[in-house]
């Protein structure tokens, strides 16, 4: 599902030039639920950020579903997004004047699909992760894991092949972080791909696979015997 | 442009800055509304002027005649020159060419007229039949004095239509006789002018009736002449120039008058004042332009600040958007269609304001150089594009600003 290879990334500030990811060679087959573990300044937030394509690689190779990312311009960049990915943030970042289903048919909005189907497509992903009753809501109604839900759901809504995850539970408390946990490992276990970006042990090992990172480089990678969040809930 | 999705969310981003949206839309309207005010007074000056202008021939050209106020081959100034009928006849002799319509006029400035018990004092004129046309008077009834009546010196009159209204009330004064200076003419027609009330105090007589019943002998007051007009206003304006300048000369060596003495002979012709007062109208349209659009101006800045506030204030939202799949265009499109509806919408209103104000204003604004202040529909339509252009200019810089946020920057949390 995504071949990276020897992947460099620096950024200049003034004078000095900072090597922020120095040879990341990374595969991941679908299906798969990794969490990528490391401090700050190790690099993973730019890591997420090539992978998202908000960001572009200096160097080294990227393929998504055998689709290489490389020389995207805005538009390329967009529907590529629109189509491949869908985003979980920290900060769930809904539009706050838009009611929860709203929030949810955005992408499909920008998939240019029809009004009607859209609020179809929405409500489904509503049901899904437990929110129908929810649909009419503003996100200033709705509970910080009540948002980061509606968050998952417009993340699924395009049903892209990869599901980016930054800190999906660092704004939230253990308990409603364990309950957002257990949503994403079902949705991994209908097939999904997802990548978490974490820094949170426990959260990590909820995932199938943990890639650590240190100052640009990958000095861990393995597998894990997953924990199931139902247990903890 | 047309998705309920994008208007939803014009309207709600108005909502969330009711007050500076207001007062934005309010700089936007007030300039819309000081343009069209302006613009729709410009056309009454316009319009009034080009009425003054219209109670007589565009291109008159006339000719009088006062006292000497300089010493000239020995003769002493302070004398009146007194041009004769023999004046009139080289003058249409040399320069014929050029006229269309010549007179020679006899004055008298009051005389005593009546109509069986009414009375009245009004300046009588001996013309030629061409005076008709160079005082753009227009027959209301009967006929005017023709070549026949100036060879055969007919005792007819002309009267002008406040004459006619002062001594004949509602009769018909077609073929009745009244008196001028105790002698009967016969009323042979009415006529108005676009000059108004004082144009229309007058009655016309054939200049040689004038000559032979006032005793004028050969002397003659006035002469007028209408230049031909060409198709280049400018050419005109030259035309009769040329012509003035010559008259003046010669009547200036025939009278033997010094060719620097300005008062004695004096040869006036309507197209240069024409051309001036064209020329100041232009000019202060172009002063109403330059002010509306000024404000306007202001008005556009006004806009694009608060859109660049709204972008601000929106840069983490528009990021999310763009991380869902937003193409730049659409973000482009979404702050220019608000930018685009806020400046339209408070730009009818002035206009709108403005036509109001003009309505029911203009009539009562009546003085001789500005009548009826109205917008026309080629100006309406003006400002509405100039409206439009202005919104899109206005969301121009904000919405590129939007579409350049990136959205790994927008995204970042503190």
């Amino acid at each position: 599902m995504i071949a990276i290879d020897n992947l460099h990334k620096s950024y200049k500030t003034g004078a000095t030039s900072l090597h922020v990811l120095k040879g990341i060679d990374f595969h991941c087959k679908e299906g798969e639920l990794v969490s990528i573990m490391g401090s700050s300044g190790s690099g993973k937030s730019t890591f997420l950020n090539i992978l998202g394509m908000l960001d572009e690689a200096d160097e080294g190779t990227y393929f998504l579903d055998d689709t290489p990312i490389k020389n995207l311009n805005e538009k390329i960049a967009a529907r590529y997004r629109n189509k491949f990915l869908g985003f979980i943030f920290q900060s769930f970042n809904l539009i706050s004047y838009k009611t929860a289903q709203d929030n949810v048919a955005l992408p499909l909005y920008y998939q240019k699909m029809a009004r009607s189907e859209r609020l179809d497509r929405s409500m489904h992903y509503l049901e899904k992760v437990g929110l129908a009753d929810w649909a009419d809501h503003l996100p200033n109604q709705l509970s910080g894991g009540q948002k980061q839900r509606v968050a998952i759901a417009r993340a699924l809504a395009s049903d892209p092949r990869v599901l980016l995850a930054d800190e999906p539970t660092g704004a939230l408390d253990t308990k409603t972080s364990y309950e957002v946990m257990e949503l994403i490992q079902g949705i991994n276990d209908e097939g999904k791909t997802i990548l978490i970006v974490t820094h949170e042990p426990d959260i990590a090992q909820m995932t199938k696979r943990i890639v650590n990172l240190k100052d640009g480089r990958i000095i861990d990678d393995s597998t894990v015997n997953q924990v199931m969040a139902s247990a903890h809930v | 442009m047309f998705s309920i999705e994008r208007w939803q969310e014009v309207f709600q981003t108005i909502a969330k800055n009711k007050l500076r949206t207001f007062l934005t839309a309010l700089s936007v309207a007030s300039g819309i509304f000081i343009l069209v005010v302006l613009l729709g007074f410009s056309t009454g000056i316009q319009t009034g002027v080009k009425t003054q202008f219209a109670q007589d021939a565009e291109s008159r050209l006339s000719v009088f005649t006062s006292v000497t106020t300089k010493e000239y081959a020995g003769l002493n100034p302070g004398r009146q020159i007194q041009m004769k009928i023999a004046d009139y006849e080289n003058a249409t002799q040399r320069y014929g060419e050029s006229f269309d319509n010549a007179t020679a006029i006899v004055q008298k400035w009051r005389l005593q007229v009546n109509y069986g018990q009414e009375i009245g004092n009004y300046r009588v004129q001996g013309i030629h039949p061409d005076n008709q046309f160079i005082e753009n008077a227009t027959l209301t009834a009967g006929r005017f004095l023709n070549q026949n009546d100036v060879d055969e010196g007919t005792k007819i009159v002309i009267i002008g239509q406040a004459v006619k209204d002062e001594l004949f009330k509602q009769e018909d004064p077609i073929g009745k006789t009244i008196k001028l200076a105790g002698v009967n003419f016969k009323v042979a027609g009415v006529y108005t002018d676009p000059g108004g009330q004082r144009e229309e105090q007058r009655v016309f007589i054939p200049i040689t009736t004038s000559q032979r019943v006032f005793n004028g002998g050969n002397n003659i007051n006035q002469m007028a002449f209408e230049v031909s007009m060409s198709e280049n206003f400018d050419e005109a304006v030259a035309l009769s120039k040329n012509i003035a300048e010559a008259l003046e000369a010669d009547l200036k060596a025939t009278h033997r008058v010094s060719p620097d003495d300005e008062n004695a002979i004096r040869v006036r012709y309507n197209l240069e004042e024409a051309a001036q007062i064209y020329g100041l109208i232009d000019t202060i349209k172009a002063v109403f332009w330059f002010i509306g659009i000024g404000t306007i101006i202001a008005g556009v800045v006004g806009v694009s600040n608060i859109m660049l506030i709204i972008v601000k204030e929106r840069t983490k939202e528009i990021g999310v958007r763009k991380a869902l799949g937003a193409l730049p265009s659409s973000i482009v499109g979404m702050i220019l269609q608000e930018a685009i509806f806020i400046t339209a919408i408070a730009g009818f209103v002035g206009l709108f304001l403005a036509v109001m104000l003009l309505n029911q204003l203009g009539p009562l604004v009546e003085s001789d150089f500005i009548k009826n202040p109205t917008v026309d529909f080629p100006t309406a339509i003006t400002t509405v594009i100039i409206l439009i252009v202005a919104g899109a200019l206005a969301g121009f810089v904000p919405a590129r600003r939007a579409a350049m946020i990136r959205p790994i920057e927008a995204l970042r949390d503190e």
